[in-house]
């Protein structure tokens, strides 16, 4: 039997904005995914410790502080580092083109806007943990 | 943990390997009525306990949606102190439509976090219908968390609770009612047949870390009445022997409807069933046959 | 196509049409005269004749240096108040070399950490001759004793001083979920800066009671309306346990609320909010003085109503909205800028969107008559629709024990995670639609200038943190640090302790973390 898709769903940095990642955790459940919740301001040692001890499919952060350019890096690092390199890191939030085309390049996964349907993030956790 | 948890093959290997390696961890099950302030009480005794120096298995169950099969788990939201620290270990289950409220592997995950070097495996479960009595099989203490806003908590006393209870807490004490609804315990257990153990009631605000080490020290002092061999061959055996057959249950049914084509069977008995052709316990007795028949035929 | 809704935005039926019969008898009275008990038609007899609206655009980016400029360039294009928008790490609490403020410092809001950066913004400034609306919450006591002692340095008492802290922690937990503290205590912090004020400071709100937030988190207008003003409800229930006279400070509350798209919906909105409010504060709280039973508000467009695609819609969003709150009768107003969802404003962005206001005060002639809808059927059934059903959330809440029980069960939270999964599924399922995003989508992206920050900033503000714990007298720093831990630990109002450390120096950090080794840190319920 195939397992669930398990996705650790959190809010990195210090902005309490959590109506995206909560609205997404809900889409996600619904399309039957497990989704493991941190709630907010979590550093990067913490997002990986749990994307660890839960044994995930995807890592999706949702950051709308205007820190990615700090925080996606180091959560990639530190999941190269503790050998969860392979497992997929994407998220959302307020990010400019720009700043999404180099974090790809450093091997992120797809990261999305404001506006996007909650169904384009599932297809894109979906295709990638087949 | 996933390959264990998914029951995919070379799972039971693995649980065969590490079964016995170490000491079994004592498991202690945490569960109340939803809103009771369990997982604030698992991560302030998770902090204590690590401040004694043990290492700690938590294992936090919460419902698998039956519409969709998804799941929220929230669990860790609690435990943002924990989520840093090497000597914890949380891992968060969906129940994936086991019947009770605990997930069909915690078990297995159970003997997992032994390996890993748990010294006490907490195991947190939201108490709603049938799952207390799940808690209380896989669990060697049962907590059974209660506040006084729980208005049903009376009537959930009657409903089976007190049977599975080895220990209750009385959280958000400094709420109204907190005596009254210590009282009403304390009369209900009056009822019960008198037996070597005697359920105490903890009073905790776990918000306010009050009343967790009392809650510590009535856990280990369940633990060393398990110990006393007088009163534990008999009780473990028991708890052994419903493992078992959970067990059992579980390798019998998981993936039994991908592995032999038995999902296509299911589709046509219930169109034949819908259109009333044969009965549905006909149509179950014939699915029940091809599960265990150990040809391998294709369905059609 | 799906079929259209035909309702609000808060899922209220709306009929093809209205007639006197949709509207219940009485309705002289539910309305009153503009001025006048319950207030429905407005807080003044003559409203926007006499004086239009404070045009209050919120601004804050980067060091002190980088908002004292744009302070002084928005107050040169003809806006007529200051508000100050902090950074993440400034919201939380944290100075800027805390492992937490990494990424972050200077980004979405200016840098404060000592009375140093407060005096820098202010620069040039007078500060008897502006109001100041600062939006902070769970650290607002440090930045009230900053800005405090900032206008002693000028030689301005406290009594001169005009402008608002939002010091609003209920919503915080309920929404915008930046807290330093649990609830209860950080409630009581909430009333220590409201009783000071009413004694020291009789032009300051002390507090800006914020239904903005809830709405933005995903709440309807209904929500919005009912939340807040519970909110209020639990401020003065603590005030007057504490022994205050309700007309001492109730005439200083004020409340701060978002609008939407949905047009009359808002301005019914504004209207049920006055009236449930004044009689609130007549009759359950036995207020004597008709300005106490006044709900002076603040509004700001709703910056969650805003598309990162076609960027450019977004200023006809603001305008429609801004009327919205005009006619609605507002006191203050913030429009957002279009570029809101992509970054910080640019100085272009900004300028529109105080110009979208300024068209609305001076050319569209909506200011010359008072409450123009009134007598609307449609709008006066949807006003007393919206009553009612707050009305409902008002009574649940107090079953439940009050707010502060409500917040600490999630109820809130979990109504609020609710109405915004609803509503991105309505969107997702075409039956809502936003220009631009799921209907008349354009081919190609307008791109257009978006306001980047320095990471130089982060480097340049934790020196200058480290540069005055070093330089600042040291024993002086610690008496009055002592002197706050202790005042943490007695029931004693905090503001004068936190003056004296902000006096002395003392960062927004280290005054935060007295806070949290007194208080303990907040954990939120997971709700959904």
């Amino acid at each position: 039997m195939a397992g669930k898709i398990r996705v650790l769903v959190a809010k990195a940095g210090l902005d309490g904005h959590d109506r995206g990642a909560k609205v997404v955790a809900s889409a996600m459940r619904d399309a039957g995914f497990e989704v493991i919740y941190t709630g907010l301001h979590q550093t990067p040692e913490m997002i990986v410790q749990a994307a660890i001890q839960e044994d995930v499919d995807a890592v999706a952060l949702s950051i709308l502080s205007g820190a990615h350019m700090t925080l996606f890096p180091r959560v990639l690092a530190l999941m190269r580092e503790k050998g969860i390199g392979d497992v997929l890191l994407t998220g959302g939030g307020i990010i400019p083109k720009e700043d999404m085309a180099s974090l790809k390049q450093a091997g992120v996964g797809q990261l999305f806007g404001p506006g996007t349907p909650t169904t384009a993030i599932i297809d894109y956790i979906r295709g990638a943990s087949e | 943990m996933s390959l264990v948890e998914n029951g995919a093959p070379g799972a039971d290997a693995l649980l065969d390997e590490v079964y016995g390696a170490r000491p079994p961890a004592p498991r202690v099950g945490i569960t109340g009525p939803p809103g009771a302030g369990k997982s604030t009480l698992v991560a302030e005794m998770a902090l204590l306990l690590r401040r004694q120096g043990r290492r700690l298995g938590v294992i936090a169950v919460d419902p698998t949606s039956p519409y969709t099969g998804g799941a929220i788990l929230g669990d860790r939201v609690r435990m943002s102190e924990l989520s840093t620290d090497p000597g914890v270990f949380i891992r968060s289950m969906a129940t994936r439509g086991s019947l009770g409220g605990l997930a069909a592997r915690t078990e297995e995950l159970c003997e997992l976090l032994s390996a890993w070097g748990s010294d006490l495996t907490l195991i947190e479960t939201v108490g709603v219908g049938q799952s207390e009595l799940d808690v209380a099989q896989a669990a060697d203490t049962t907590v059974v968390v209660l506040t006084p806003e729980s208005g049903d908590a009376i009537q959930s006393l009657k409903a089976g609770l007190m049977e599975i209870a080895d220990i209750f807490v009385v959280n958000k004490a400094d709420h109204a009612g907190a005596d009254q609804l210590a009282a009403g315990i304390r009369s209900a257990l009056g009822l019960r047949a008198p037996a070597a153990w005697r359920p105490p009631i903890v009073k905790t605000i776990a918000t306010e870390r009050q009343g967790i080490e009392e809650l510590n020290e009535a856990i280990e002092k369940h633990r060393a009445h398990l110990g006393d061999p007088g009163v534990s061959e008999g009780l473990r055996r028991e708890k052994i022997r419903a493992r078992l057959k959970n067990a059992v249950r579980e390798r019998l049914l998981e993936g039994a409807w991908e592995r032999k084509g038995l999902g296509a069977l299911l589709d046509r008995a219930a169109d034949q069933v819908l259109h009333g052709t044969i009965s549905p316990y006909r149509a179950a007795r014939d699915l029940i046959e091809r599960m265990t028949d150990h040809g391998e035929r294709s369905p059609n | 196509m799906p079929a259209p809704l035909f309702e609000t935005l808060s899922g209220i039926p709306v009929q093809p049409l209205y007639t006197p019969e949709d509207v219940k008898p009485g309705l002289e009275e539910r309305l009153g005269k503009p001025g006048q008990f319950p207030f429905t038609r407005g807080l003044h007899p003559e409203m926007y004749r006499t004086r239009v609206w404070t045009m209050r655009q919120f601004a804050g980016f980067g060091t002190a240096e980088h908002t004292n400029q744009r302070f002084h360039y928005l107050l040169a294009q003809g806006m007529t108040g200051l508000s100050t928008a902090f950074d993440m790490p400034t919201l939380m609490g944290y100075d800027p070399d805390h492992a937490m403020a990494l990424g972050e410092v200077g980004r979405e809001g200016v840098a404060i950490s000592t009375l140093e950066d407060m005096e820098i913004l202010f620069r040039g400034i007078p500060l008897d001759q502006v109001t100041t609306s600062m939006t902070i919450n769970a650290p607002a006591i440090v930045l009230l004793a900053m800005y405090v002692a900032v206008a002693e340095e000028q030689g301005i008492p406290p009594e001169k001083l005009g402008g608002t802290v939002q010091a609003d922690m209920l919503k915080e937990f309920i929404a915008q979920k930046e807290w330093i503290c649990p609830p209860r205590p950080s409630v009581k912090i909430c009333v220590d800066m409201i009783e000071w004020c009413a004694e020291h400071m009789p032009k300051w709100n002390s507090i800006s009671i914020s239904g903005y937030h809830i709405r933005e988190a995903g709440a309807t207008a209904v929500q919005e309306l009912a939340f807040t003003i519970a909110d209020g409800i639990g401020y003065v229930e603590e005030c007057i346990k504490r022994g205050m006279d309700v007309d001492a400070f109730a005439q200083r509350l004020s409340f701060f609320w978002d609008v939407h798209n949905d047009f009359f919906e808002e301005i019914a909105k504004f209207r049920a909010g006055r009236r449930i409010w004044a009689k609130l504060m007549r009759d359950r709280f036995q207020a004597k003085n008709p300005r106490s039973w006044m709900l002076r508000t603040h509004a700001q467009t709703a910056g969650v109503s805003l598309t990162a695609q076609q960027p450019l819609n977004n200023v006809a969003r603001v305008a429609i909205q801004a009327l919205a709150a005009v006619l609605g009768g507002t006191q203050s107003l913030h429009t957002n800028s279009m570029d809101e969802t992509l970054a910080l404003p640019t100085e272009e962005a900004a300028t529109v969107a105080l110009r979208t206001q300024q068209i609305i005060a001076h050319e569209t002639g909506v200011t010359n008559v008072v409450d123009p809808f009134g007598g609307s059927y449609f709008l006066e059934a949807l006003t007393d629709r919206m009553e009612e059903e707050a009305m409902e959330y008002l009574r649940r809440i107090d079953a439940m024990g009050g707010i502060i029980q409500a917040v600490e069960q999630g109820f809130p939270q979990k109504e609020i995670a609710d109405s915004a999964y609803r509503f991105q599924m309505q969107v997702e399922e075409g039956r809502r639609t936003i220009v631009g995003v799921n209907r008349f989508g354009g081919e190609e992206e307008v791109s257009i200038p978006v306001l980047k920050i320095d990471p130089e900033i982060e480097r340049r503000q934790i020196e200058r943190v480290r540069a005055v714990r070093a330089r600042r007298d040291a024993a002086r720093w610690e008496r009055a640090m002592g002197d706050l831990r202790d005042a943490c630990m007695s029931d004693k109002n905090l503001v004068p302790f936190v003056l004296d450390a902000v006096r002395a120096y003392a960062t927004l950090g280290e005054i935060s973390d007295v806070f949290r080794e007194a208080y303990g840190v907040y954990r939120e319920p997971a709700v959904f």
